[in-house]
């Protein structure tokens, strides 16, 4: 509970942020950028999990619980595609969208 | 009495086959002839002792026993089994006598024939083939038995014309003689899955039982207005058709004469082209009394036209060789008639008889006329008559053999073409008087066209020869002096004592009146040839002349072969063929090729799709996504 915020406030907040991910993720043209829009993504849905267990049930613990684990699943998902982009660059000098599209082969 | 050494007749030229065939460049030739013709010497010796023993001790009662050893082959069912074996009775006895006969003496002569040739050892592997073949076939127990051999007779028939395979005529006949014979195999073969699946059997001994399914039950079952049976047995009539080369698959014989002598007088005179009689006789109470012989009308009916047609021909053609074909087609056609008008009891089966005799003597003096034929054609180096003439003096033995053979061909009193064929008047006679007539006739235009022959190579014109023509040698003229002898000797046999459709032997005896009737027949036209061809004058092309288109049918052969090239090229392969064609490129590879192409199109048009940017597949989940919200949502409010 947060005094004189209401859950919908909240709500909207999360899904703003939610949707500027989305619209990152597939506008944007730099790779490392488009993983930056799927941490918003990410921490909307964190964002959400707290927001929910505060407000519909706060006396459990499952929902904080949940937005740590994305928070080590948030890390581990960008070391390893830090990873791929690094690979990529290596390979095509590049870490633009559109070069990547040679992949589907 | 046992028999079971007979399987060694066609057991030793298969190993003389093996042998020859695999080491056919190690063998020098000189010794393969040997081999070849020891070999079959053996089997010579051996068939005329089956026949020795069975024909004087092989009756019980006065009835010609049958000795049958075999084994079962294939065994599918115990319905359903083929058999191999050996079946001994006159007629595979008889048959085993001429074909061993001939085929030693074929051997022996060979070897001064063929002297010289390249292909020398193979050319006796493969008499050693044919040979086994047709043994296998004259002393098969049953139908599939049979047809294996009748197949592989095919296929020696198909090597030997091929032998000079560097000629493209001799390739081009082997070809025709093997499709046509194969065609006409194909009613063969249906005609034994007719029979033998209405009879339950394959086997010679269960067909022809008297009291078998077949011969009391044919009415049992009919298709269109004709017993099954009677179906089954002309359709196999049809493959004897065609390797007796009868009207209308006769077009092979004549072409089959590209082989070297020798072979035509084996295979294409004496042994291979009878084996549709010997057929038709194999089966024949089962010809005679299935739908009260309706079949057996139809072997008479087809043998009379043949021989009438084929002597015709023959009269006309220049090739000596050909000539010899035709006049063998007629002769087979004269078995096949007297098996046709041929009854079954005692002497009422004298037909059968006098076919087995026919047989019998017309492969000694057959083989001999082509045996002398190739006499004549290793020292002319030419087929036709043209190239021939007054040889006479050049060639005695020659001379007297084909004067023999000649004379017996065309039933000259004591000859043994005589009593065979006074036989079969005979039997024509008392059944049939269209076929005696058309018979009668043959029996002039055979004395005829066979004097023309010998006239025109041995009087006739004084030719200039290049090199100086020279008898033949003794490898040679040995074989046809035997063969000679048997073609007076052969008459004297009294066959109706050996050979009868009941096996029961019975007494012939010359018909006088119509053997006097066929001899002066026989005489008017060995006079007319006489006058015709003795010495070279203009008589024969005033007479060609005369007769105009009829003449110019005949020498075409009455376009037989004219008529199957055009229903082959111009029907079967431009009209049938062409559509076939049309609809297999059109309709067949176009349904195909239509369908490849719409997936193409419809590919091409979606792999769109299938971009690469993930933020298109992004978009489209997402969107999919939304979706899927929106109508759960929608749900869920109402």
């Amino acid at each position: 509970m947060i005094a004189g915020i209401n859950i919908y406030e909240i709500l909207s907040l999360t899904s703003i942020l939610f949707f500027i991910g989305v619209y990152g993720f597939v506008t944007r043209e730099n790779l490392i950028t488009v993983l930056l829009s799927i941490e918003l993504i990410l921490n909307a849905a964190a964002v959400n999990f707290v927001l929910i267990n505060t407000y519909l049930y706060p006396d459990l613990l499952q929902g904080a619980i949940f937005s740590i684990f994305i928070i080590a699943l948030a890390a581990a998902e960008t070391a390893l595609a830090i990873a791929i982009i690094i690979n990529l660059y290596k390979l095509i000098y590049s870490v633009e969208v559109k070069d990547t599209e040679t992949m589907k082969y | 009495m046992d028999f079971n050494y007979t399987i060694l007749i066609p057991l030793i030229p298969l190993a003389l086959f093996v042998i020859l065939g695999i080491f056919s460049k190690k063998i020098p030739p000189s010794i393969s002839g040997w081999i070849g013709s020891i070999g079959l010497g053996t089997t010579f010796v051996l068939s005329w002792y089956t026949a020795y023993t069975y024909f004087l001790g092989g009756k019980v009662d006065g009835v010609y026993q049958t000795f049958i050893y075999k084994y079962t082959w294939l065994n599918f069912t115990d319905n359903l089994h083929i058999d191999m074996g050996v079946l001994i009775d006159p007629i595979s006895v008889m048959m085993l006598v001429v074909v061993s006969t001939i085929s030693f003496m074929v051997h022996l002569y060979s070897r001064g024939y063929m002297k010289g040739d390249d292909g020398y050892t193979r050319f006796f592997s493969y008499l050693a083939l044919f040979s086994f073949s047709m043994f296998g076939l004259v002393l098969a127990t049953n139908l599939f038995q049979m047809y294996i051999f009748w197949e592989l007779v095919g296929v020696s028939s198909f090597l030997l014309i091929g032998y000079y395979y560097t000629k493209p005529s001799a390739v081009a006949a082997a070809k025709k003689a093997f499709i046509v014979t194969r065609f006409a195999d194909l009613g063969f073969l249906i005609g034994i899955l007719l029979v033998s699946y209405y009879a339950g059997t394959f086997d010679f001994q269960e067909i022809n039982n008297l009291q078998g399914s077949i011969i009391t039950s044919w009415a049992a079952t009919s298709f269109m207005g004709l017993s099954v049976f009677t179906w089954g047995l002309i359709l196999i009539y049809m493959g004897g058709i065609g390797k007796s080369a009868m009207m209308p698959f006769h077009i092979w014989l004549p072409d089959a004469m590209e082989g070297p002598t020798p072979v035509s007088a084996l295979i294409h005179a004496a042994t291979m082209v009878v084996a549709g009689v010997y057929l038709v006789a194999r089966l024949f109470p089962a010809f005679y009394f299935v739908e009260d012989g309706f079949a057996l009308q139809i072997v008479a009916y087809i043998g009379a036209i043949s021989s009438l047609v084929a002597a015709v021909i023959a009269i006309t053609q220049t090739d000596i060789k050909r000539v010899l074909a035709f006049s063998t087609m007629s002769q087979i056609g004269y078995m096949m008639l007297a098996l046709g008008v041929s009854k079954y009891d005692g002497h009422e089966g004298l037909g059968f008889m006098a076919s087995m005799f026919h047989l019998f003597t017309h492969a000694m003096f057959k083989a001999l006329l082509f045996l002398a034929a190739g006499s004549v054609i290793h020292v002319v180096h030419s087929n036709y008559l043209k190239d021939m003439g007054g040889l006479r003096k050049y060639m005695p033995i020659t001379n007297i053999t084909f004067l023999i053979a000649a004379l017996s061909i065309a039933g000259f009193p004591g000859f043994a073409g005589f009593f065979s064929k006074d036989e079969i008047l005979a039997a024509a006679y008392e059944n049939n008087m269209l076929i005696y007539v058309s018979s009668v006739i043959v029996a002039g235009l055979t004395a005829f066209y066979i004097f023309r022959l010998y006239f025109g190579i041995f009087w006739g014109k004084n030719k200039e020869y290049e090199h100086t023509p020279h008898e033949s040698p003794w490898s040679m003229t040995v074989p046809m002096l035997f063969l000679a002898f048997m073609s007076i000797a052969g008459g004297y046999f009294h066959f109706s004592e050996y050979i009868s459709a009941d096996k029961i032997p019975f007494q012939s005896h010359l018909d006088i009146p119509l053997a006097a009737i066929a001899t002066s027949i026989g005489l008017v036209g060995i006079i007319l040839a006489f006058i015709f061809y003795k010495k070279e004058n203009n008589l024969p092309e005033r007479f060609a002349q005369s007769f105009g288109v009829f003449y110019k049918w005949t020498y075409h052969k009455f376009y037989f072969d004219e008529l199957y090239l055009f229903i082959t090229k111009k029907i079967l392969f431009g009209v049938v063929g062409f559509s076939a064609a049309w609809f297999d490129k059109y309709i067949v590879d176009g349904t195909m090729i239509g369908i490849g192409n719409v997936t193409v199109a419809i590919s091409n048009k979606i792999k769109g799709l299938q971009s690469g940017k993930f933020q298109d597949y992004a978009m489209s989940f997402i969107g999919g996504s939304v979706v899927i919200a929106m109508v759960i949502f929608y749900l869920w409010i109402n």
